[in-house]
Parts: structure tokens; C-alpha cells; sequence
């Protein structure tokens, strides 16, 4: 069960109109190392890992819906005054013919999410491997939309998520020193 | 290229043909964040103060990692 705070994570600022930075922010949204593939992932696989690390995947996964939503905030906030000749001129024309300016989870290119994005192995080590990789790959996403990006408000928030993929990278780490050490088992030599 | 002056960056100079058809983008950086660095976050590790730890997206000092673009003028 989840308990909901009717407030955003980190307070998300835009103040450009810059239609071309949502859909660079889409790739945090519906892309394969986006927020939404890294909850999905983490909130699934947290069933099947040593009981010891539950808690590290429920806890970041959890968090993970809460940069979806900033994400979500910030292309809302570039999109939502957009008329459909300032979205075609940003290169989501394609994206208003089927969607007006609802959002929708596809990355920067327009592929849609697929679940094949995800992976549970089953095995621990595998697992959270990749998870570790994933956070890698989403803090290298945030630094690339950083550097297309002007709008010092909106990379201010940008950066604030970018930490949190090394802190969530780090807590990943720990699992497996957690589940790889074998100090309690006594040893007879 | 201006840089922050962090121990998480690093660079490499790509291989420069003869006949390459841009001008060179000069050395590649990229970065290796603290946790690559640390291990198991020791103990007593030293702290942001609580208000600058929710701006900053980490309580712990040596995690934090401010990124500017090397790009950027």
C-alpha cells in the first residue's frame, strides 16, 4: 500500500518556452532507462531478492514514481500552452496527432514504452547488477538533456534527480556487499 | 571547456584520423560519480546541514556531484 503527499518531491521549475525540451524530457518518462522503467522494475523485482534488500527496492522504487512525476510536471509545463504550430516546430507534431498534448510514455524518439525495457532474472546478483546499470544510464541521460538545455530553472531540477540516481546507484552497491558477505557464517579453519 | 574542479571527472583524447571531416572536439570527458569511488558508505560520514540536503539530493557530503555540461561556454 502507498500513502500519497499531494506535493512534488523537488519543487519543478520551467522558465523557458521551450516545447523542444519536453520532448528531450520524454526519454525520462516512457524511455528504457526512464523513471517509469526503473519503478516498474524495482517495484517487481523486490519479491524475488534476499529478504535483507527488500527494502533497498521497495524504497527506490517507490521513490523513482516521484521523479515520474516531475518529469511529468515539467513536459506538462512545456507542452500544456503549446499551440500545434510551436509542437510541430519542437518535432512533436507526430506526438499531437495522436495525443493533442496528453502525455504519453514514449521516449525522445516517439517509441512507445514496452516492458521488454525491464528485466527480473530471478537471480539476485543478475538483478540488481542491472539495476545498478540502470541507474548509471539514467544519471548519463540526465547529464546529456542538462547539456541541451538552457533553461537554468528547469536544469536546476534536473540536477537534483541526476544526484539521485548516484544515491540510488550507491544503495544498489551496498545490496549486493549485503548479500555477497558471508561474516556471519562461522568459520572453523 | 570550462570544468568544475570535482575528483569525479575524467578524459580521453579520441583518436584523430587524417582525413577526419570535422574540426576535433578536443578531450572527452566523463564521469565516474562518487558511488564508484566509496564502497560501503562508512560510518560517521560527513553531512550536508538538513535545509541545503533537500536542495542538494543527498544528506552525505562526499555524494554530492554538481554536473554543468563541459559543452557549456
Amino acid at each position: 500500500m502507498w500513502s500519497y503527499e499531494k506535493k512534488l518531491m523537488y519543487p519543478v521549475k520551467v522558465s523557458t518556452c521551450n516545447p523542444t525540451l519536453a520532448k528531450y524530457l520524454m526519454e525520462q518518462y516512457g524511455g528504457a532507462d526512464g523513471e517509469l522503467a526503473a519503478a516498474l522494475r524495482y517495484l517487481n523485482q523486490r519479491y524475488t531478492i534476499p529478504d535483507k534488500v527488500i527494502g533497498v527496492l521497495n524504497d527506490i522504487g517507490t521513490e523513482e514514481f516521484a521523479h515520474l512525476e516531475m518529469i511529468a510536471t515539467m513536459i506538462y509545463k512545456l507542452t500544456k500552452d503549446a499551440t500545434p504550430d510551436q509542437l510541430r516546430a519542437a518535432g512533436l507534431a507526430e506526438h499531437y496527432v495522436s495525443h493533442d498534448s496528453a502525455l504519453f510514455y514514449n521516449n525522445a524518439a516517439g517509441v512507445p514504452f514496452t516492458a521488454s525495457y525491464i528485466q527480473a532474472k530471478g537471480d539476485p546478483i543478475a538483478d540488481l547488477y542491472e539495476d545498478i546499470a540502470a541507474e548509471e544510464k539514467a544519471r548519463a541521460t540526465y547529464q546529456w538533456i542538462i547539456d541541451q538545455s538552457d533553461d537554468p530553472d528547469l536544469n536546476d531540477g534536473l540536477r537534483f534527480l541526476r544526484e539521485r540516481e548516484i544515491i540510488h546507484a550507491q544503495r544498489f552497491k551496498e545490496a549486493v556487499m549485503l548479500i555477497t558477505e558471508d561474516r556471519e557464517q562461522k568459520k572453523v579453519f | 571547456m570550462s570544468q568544475p574542479n570535482t575528483p569525479f571527472r575524467r578524459y580521453y583524447l579520441p583518436f584523430r584520423g587524417m582525413f577526419d571531416p570535422c574540426p576535433p572536439i578536443g578531450p572527452k570527458v566523463y564521469v565516474v560519480p562518487p558511488n564508484v569511488l566509496t564502497g560501503f558508505q562508512p560510518p560517521d560520514y560527513p553531512q550536508f546541514p538538513p535545509l541545503e540536503a533537500l536542495r542538494k539530493g543527498t544528506l552525505w557530503e562526499p555524494f554530492f556531484d554538481y554536473y554543468e555540461s563541459p559543452y557549456r561556454k
